[in-house]
């Protein structure tokens, strides 16, 4: 989340300091013992970079793959600046250690956007680094100043044509002074960065060979599935557990503490005999004393609430008093499911005084910390490897870390036993941590040139971060507003002169949490239906309304809304019964305007294309910011496909499984998508959140120009 | 607890077990082959995909009493196969996977795609695909590369 950034613990000099260790301690844990010092307690070897005698080149990443292509990213940035040969190039995943901590946010974790952005340069100065070391090793022996020499696909030529690979240089490499500046090349220089790479981990996950934390087998591990009280927070009043135990493969069964409320575990030698148990468990559930939610009342109150000012997050010239609003609108929107494909696991074997774990997680650091916590350990004594995932979408890092506490509070019943917790993919669905629901209410004035004189906005829902006391709350929540509830509205690109945006951060019993682009995936569907709808009434063209709207110093919403202005001329060829729409937005940086050409099929909206302009400084990877695009704008899809709702009634969760709460297949996806990027020399910034947020206005946008009709209630169940 | 023959990518396997246990986990955790997705259990993602004799089936759904003397094929067996591999080879040169958790199903899926149909229109490959979710949404690059796959062979 981009403020965290504000936060940071690690200053950009200590930063340097220890990335100069961690350059001399890969180099030296190459050479003398390649994989014997990782694996044992507390921290790793602090490397990035393996180079072994025949030439292959390991590159470490700090943070989890869970999809967005950081695995390949990184080692590219590195691989450059050290002009490794790629084929030569693998990658790995680096347990939690400090070392490996974001050099910005002070923690390791994958989020806001900010993998690529934050450690560009990081990953840069240690391959330039490392190859500084490699070329005063060849000068040294040939006799020549390293400036004769040069470096090409991981070979250090010099004068009278001597050449010696990286392979045969490594080893006394490792024994130079690690450089503290090196020159950086500029990006005309580049020979990865900038081009399509196809990613590292591409074949693994096309012939099975890729393993994700579900998939971990280790010698004596159990199977542990816990039965969730049907109300949060509500606890186990007694059980009977005769039935469960007559399972073959059963092998415990105990009342467990959860992070709201309690459960029952059942810990099994495998999957099948853990969850055939836990059916056969007899409950008895006290849920009095806990709140329980109802989303047809949290509706209707939320409507009530959203008719008055509440807590202002911003006040812009005077839009309180608005005699005759041009358009008074209210939206609803769902709770949100992430539901990535792979279910939530975490394994834990507790040793007495250390423990080791195998996480899926987005949030390293929190993690091994809670870990500790629920065992009564320091951190340093719990060693935790991070997992490839199957998705995270923001469900792999949970504020309050609750799947690896109670991973560990199994585990400290069962010293010596790693403990796979499953979520079960019912677990997933009912459990919560959703994308929180919320109304908007917005009034708006427009002048005589159709465009807005004054807005007044009110948005209520649940923060997910106020008031948790987490470190970085208090860059996030001030004066008593979550930024992660009003972005998008609060730095919108327009020229509003008049604007007052308030939000009423309701306290509900139903875990919420980020869910990719956060706040955005609401803010940003309103800021631009209600654009797209002022646009219509001044019958201005979409792109040249915003355009002319968007305020001068919105540099990169104008570049993008250009290119895709110029990329968009499929658009005077509709077929009979499209529709065109539009919306853009900005998340850490990145700006996309996206536009797409949608009919109705089966009174369902069709998208027959779309079209991605966005500008997100230097492109890393074109081929993985593409792939980001398909993806934020597929993700982004969930809040309107007809089965993208949690509903809740009297505190249970209506939905069960992938049935009931049906992210977009196919079919409800666009049929192609084209991405175009600005072309840029500044500092990459994020994409893995920033297409989410545009697709679904775009889309209703689309079909208000089939049909007439605005859409302001998500899911989108009639059209 | 019941002892199963299995015929798994062409070699003799077995498995004891509950005979209410799905294929899917005798696949996973019985036989070490964890290129078989669980998903959702109940048939709605595909990730579980695997071939019953040639049949793309969803492994969360048969319970391993049931599988008998059929050919099981998953995603460690299916590069043997010319479609097979064929159709991993067009998945990774249009770099298709993202976290790749559901593409062993996807894989499994288009290759029972391309063995019943040499070059399916792209209504019918979305047909045939539309059952495998992808909560990535690499379904653009999916469409690409089963129409690759087709061309290739």
């Amino acid at each position: 989340m981009r403020p965290f950034r504000a936060a940071g613990g690690m200053s950009r000099r200590s930063f340097l300091r220890t990335s100069t260790a961690a350059a001399g301690g890969l180099l030296v844990a190459l050479y003398l013992e390649p994989s014997g010092r990782a694996g044992g307690p507390g921290a790793p070897p602090d490397a990035f970079v393996r180079i072994a005698p025949d030439g292959s080149v390991v590159i470490v990443v700090n943070r989890i793959e869970v999809g967005q292509g950081i695995h390949t990213a990184l080692p590219m940035i590195l691989a450059d600046e050290l002009d490794a040969d790629w084929s030569a190039v693998t990658a790995e995943l680096a347990p939690v250690a400090d070392v490996y901590k974001d050099p910005m946010l002070g923690m390791q974790m994958v989020g806001g956007s900010t993998s690529t952005a934050d450690s560009f340069t990081q990953y840069r100065e240690l391959g330039a680094k490392t190859r500084a070391m490699l070329v005063t090793t060849a000068a040294t022996r040939w006799g020549v100043g390293p400036g004769r020499c040069r470096t090409e696909k991981s070979v250090v030529y010099g004068p009278g044509g001597r050449s010696a690979t990286y392979g045969e240089l490594a080893a006394d490499a490792a024994r130079q002074p690690v450089p503290d500046r090196v020159p950086l090349k500029s990006p005309s220089e580049f020979r990865l960065i900038g081009t399509g790479v196809r990613r590292l981990d591409g074949r693994a996950k096309c012939n099975g060979s890729q393993k994700f934390g579900l998939d971990l087998a280790l010698p004596g591990m159990k199977t542990a599935l816990i039965a969730r009280p049907p109300v949060f927070g509500g606890k186990v009043r007694s059980f009977d557990a005769r039935s469960a135990r007559a399972i073959d493969g059963v092998k415990d069964i105990f009342e467990v503490p959860l992070v709201s409320g309690r459960g029952v575990a059942v810990v099994a030698d495998g999957f099948w005999p853990a969850k055939v148990a836990r059916d056969r468990l007899a409950l008895d559930w006290d849920v009095t004393g806990v709140e329980h939610a109802d989303t047809d009342a949290l509706r209707a109150a939320y409507k009530d609430k959203a008719k008055r000012t509440a807590t202002v997050a911003l006040a812009l010239g005077d839009a309180t008093a608005i005699d005759n609003p041009t358009i008074v609108a209210e939206y609803e929107f769902p709770f949100l499911a992430h539901a990535p494909m792979e279910p939530l696991n975490a394994v834990v074997r507790f040793d007495g005084d250390r423990a080791e774990a195998w996480i899926g997680s987005m949030a390293g650091t929190a993690d091994q910390a809670a870990i500790a916590q629920v065992l009564g350990l320091p951190p340093a004594k719990v060693t935790c490897h991070i997992e490839f995932a199957g998705g995270g979408f923001g469900r792999r890092g949970p504020l309050d870390c609750h799947l690896v506490r109670e991973a560990a509070a199994i585990a400290k019943q069962l010293p010596g036993t790693p403990v796979k917790l499953v979520w079960t993919r019912e677990d997933d669905i009912k459990g919560g941590y959703y994308r929180p629901m919320f109304v908007h209410r917005v009034q708006i004035a427009a002048g005589p040139d159709g465009k807005p004189s004054a807005w007044k906005h009110v948005i209520v829902g649940q923060s997910f971060m106020k008031d948790t006391g987490l470190p970085f709350e208090p860059y996030l929540v001030k004066d008593g507003v979550d930024s992660l509830v009003v972005e998008g509205t609060v730095n919108n690109p327009y020229a509003i002169p008049n604007i007052h945006v308030s939000t009423d951060q309701t306290k509900v019993n139903v875990p919420v949490l980020s869910w990719r682009s956060i706040g955005y995936t609401h803010n940003t569907f309103v800021v631009e239906t209600m654009i797209d709808e002022l646009a219509a009434r001044a019958k201005i063209d979409p792109i040249a309304y915003r355009l002319g709207l968007f305020k001068p110093d919105a540099k990169r919403f104008i570049s993008s809304m250009k290119l895709l202005r110029d990329n968009t001329a499929w658009r005077t060829s509709l077929g009979a019964g499209h529709g065109f729409g539009v919306a853009c937005g900005m998340y850490n940086g990145t700006a996309i305007a996206c536009a797409v050409d949608v009919s109705i099929e089966d009174g369902r909206p069709r998208i027959h294309r779309a079209t991605a302009a966005l500008d997100c400084g230097l492109a890393v990877n074109p081929l993985t910011i593409e792939a980001q695009v398909h993806s934020g704008f597929v993700f982004g899809l969930t809040q309107i496909v007809a089965g993208g709702a949690i509903t809740i009634k009297d505190g249970i969760v209506q939905q069960r499984n992938l049935d009931s709460f049906a992210p977009p297949y196919m079919a409800e996806t666009p049929v192609a998508i084209d991405v175009h990027i600005v072309p840029s020399g500044e500092a990459p910034t994020g994409m893995g959140e920033t297409p989410v947020p545009v697709i679904s206005p775009a889309v209703v946008n689309a079909l208000a120009a089939v049909t007439g009709k605005r859409y302001r209630t998500l899911p989108l169940v009639k059209l | 607890m019941k002892t199963y023959q299995l015929r798994v990518n062409g070699e003799a396997k077995s498995a004891t077990v509950d005979p209410s246990t799905p294929l899917l986990w005798v696949l996973r955790e019985g036989l070490a082959l964890t290129g078989t997705k669980y998903g959702c259990g109940i048939g709605a993602c595909g990730a579980c995909t695997v071939h019953l004799d040639g049949v793309a089936t969803r492994s969360c759904l048969v319970p391993v009493a049931l599988v008998g003397d059929r050919a099981i094929t998953t995603i460690e067996g299916i590069g043997k196969d010319a479609v097979g591999a064929a159709v991993q080879g067009a998945w990774v040169e249009t770099d298709v996977v993202q976290c790749g958790y559901c593409q062993s199903g996807q894989i499994m899926t288009a290759v029972a795609l391309l063995k019943s149909n040499r070059d399916p229109s792209d209504a019918e490959v979305e047909q045939s695909m539309g059952g495998n979710l992808c909560r990535c949404g690499t379904y653009v690059r999916i469409r690409a590369a089963v129409r690759a796959a087709a061309r290739s062979r």
